[in-house]
């Protein structure tokens, strides 16, 4: 198992740094036109071919990467901010706070995740910059994907305030804020640092979704999910299966998060 | 037990309704929620454009809007959907089915395959054999549920099948999972020392102990079945709720998309209810 962890990191380390060299790799760039080569399939001078309206789909691939596997982060480091502060203050203070934050938690949880997101990203503007739909996109996986963790935070803060440590500090006069971020809130890190890293491929895997439905990052701004939703034209697999690259770089990356974070799934149960 | 099924009753219909006031707060509170396409139309005299004007008007305080649709619900009428024009209670009885049938095919599809295949690796115990149906389950985990849709079109497979390989893997997870945990329980070693026959010790010994988690897992499996119902029918065309609730959140349709949410949070509410008021049940479980 340590060998897959091993090579798993090494295949992110390879894919994260090839997607922050796109600017040498392809310093064309994603939104360049070749409009006599539109829709052609890979060459030497275009590795993936073209899409259709003759964009060099190599280096799509790699500034949609790059959107994706650095904004992904970004929102699980806000959804886990945001369950920290929901969960864990609700666990801490328990009784009435407790009840109520969880009550909001299990209405979000009560939808189906795709729905939610779909309605929410609806109601946003979709007529807006591709700058702006990258933000509002991953903003908004960020801001509704706090429930889960929020619940196992709440349930672990509930059992640190009960502990003897913090019934020790308390009794020795430590009370409110300073109880919370000096002697709960560190003993909540390792399960803070696994949501983290357990939100990030389900976010990549819910932006993928979203951009196949048309609700994710706008044109000309690439992202899996955008450059997924080429499959849609397709009339057979062997058709055009160059046109498959970036779900197979999708399911290399997230089978990497998967064997990377196998330890931290344990932390978060 | 009464009181239990009581709790989840009244459980279930606050968070529906409080599910359905956040729908609608949320669409009221988007932007450009008072702008109608229809009023520019050149052909509408100024009384009807007051008029869809007015109509407008009287959805602007969401609780009195809110609070008069769900008096009207109670009369069986759900109101008109905006967009197509309808009403809310006939699109919802039109599609229903359809739903129901691909989501009640894809959930047997993808217990038969999780459950088949977890057994199978807890009962034969082989390293190989295990590390292959996690690799499967793991690539099927891996691949977007939109993807799965497109993929069952470029096939031509049912949609019901995109549904059960979208289940399928967060299935096996758990339910391999918890059959692991029950087969290092001590009295499995027992049962095993006194010479029982593995296929006794899974059914007898092991099946029953992870089956209250595992009807859990299916109250949670119905809420990823609706939510994988809406990618699959919104790309394979297929005219079910799920592809109307992709047609209400692109259109804003406040009626729609409310009634929609509140259907969508009592299916699987009830599913999660269910599960633990059956997972009570069962022998061996406190009443």
């Amino acid at each position: 198992m340590k060998f897959w962890r091993v090579a798993a990191c090494a295949v992110l380390l390879i894919v994260v740094g090839g997607s922050l060299s796109a600017n040498w790799l392809a310093p064309s760039g994603y939104a360049r036109q070749y409009r006599e080569a539109a829709g052609a399939p890979p060459s030497h001078q275009h590795w993936l071919g073209t899409d259709d309206i003759g964009r060099d789909r190599f280096a799509r691939v790699l500034y949609g990467t790059r959107i994706s596997l650095l904004l992904a982060p970004a929102a699980a480091l806000l959804s886990t901010l945001m369950a920290a502060l929901v969960g864990g203050l609700a666990g801490y203070l328990g009784g009435a706070w407790a009840r109520s934050a969880m009550a909001v938690t299990d209405l979000f949880l009560s939808l189906p995740w795709l729905f939610l997101l779909i309605t929410v990203r609806a109601i946003m503007p979709l007529n807006v910059s591709p700058l702006f739909s990258v933000l509002v996109t991953f903003l908004m996986l960020g801001l509704l994907g706090w429930t889960s963790a929020a619940r196992v935070l709440c349930s672990t803060a509930g059992s640190l305030r009960e502990s003897d440590f913090v019934r020790q500090a308390r009794a020795s006069g430590v009370r409110g804020a300073r109880l919370f971020w000096i002697h709960v809130l560190p003993n909540l890190k390792p399960v803070l640092y696994a949501q983290f890293w357990i939100s990030i491929p389900a976010f990549i895997l819910s932006e993928a979704n979203l951009g196949i439905l048309g609700l994710g990052v706008a044109e000309p701004m690439p992202s899996w999910g955008s450059l997924l939703k080429e499959l849609e034209g397709l009339i057979s697999v062997g058709e055009e299966p160059w046109k498959f690259v970036p779900l197979v770089l999708l399911v290399i990356v997230v089978t990497s998060f998967q064997f990377v974070l196998s330890k931290q799934e344990e932390v978060a149960a | 037990m009464l009181k239990r099924i009581a709790r989840h009753g009244l459980t279930l219909i606050a968070t529906a309704l409080l599910g359905g006031l956040l729908a609608a707060a949320l669409v009221r509170l988007a932007p450009g929620f008072d702008v109608d396409e229809q009023q520019l139309d050149s052909h509408l005299n100024s009384e009807s454009v007051q008029a869809i004007r007015q109509t407008r008007l009287d959805q602007h305080n969401i609780f009195r809007f809110y609070f008069h649709s769900l008096q009207r619900a109670v009369h069986g009428d759900l109101g008109t959907s905006l967009s197509l024009g309808q009403p809310v209670s006939t699109l919802l009885r039109e599609r229903a089915p359809l739903t129901l049938r691909l989501v009640g095919i894809g959930l047997l599809l993808s217990w038969a395959v999780a459950m088949s295949l977890a057994l199978s690796a807890a009962w034969l115990r082989v390293s190989a054999y295990d590390a292959l149906t996690t690799v499967i389950s793991g690539t099927f985990l891996c691949i977007p549920a939109a993807v799965l849709a497109l993929l069952s079109v470029l096939w031509n497979v049912p949609g019901a099948l995109a549904v059960g390989l979208i289940v399928f893997p967060r299935v096996y997870r758990y339910a391999r999972n918890l059959l692991a945990k029950a087969y290092s329980l001590p009295h499995i070693i027992t049962a095993r020392a006194k010479g029982l026959s593995e296929l006794r010790i899974l059914f007898w010994h092991v099946v029953p102990v992870a089956a209250p988690q595992l009807l859990a897992v299916a109250g949670v499996s119905v809420s990823i079945a609706v939510g994988a119902a809406i990618p699959v029918e919104a790309l394979c065309g297929l005219a079910g709720v799920g592809q109307l609730a992709w047609q209400a959140a692109l259109a804003r349709d406040l009626p729609l998309l409310m009634n929609i949410t509140i259907l969508v949070t009592l299916v699987t509410l009830l599913a999660n209810s269910g599960a633990d008021v059956v997972g009570h049940l069962l022998p061996g479980q406190e009443a």
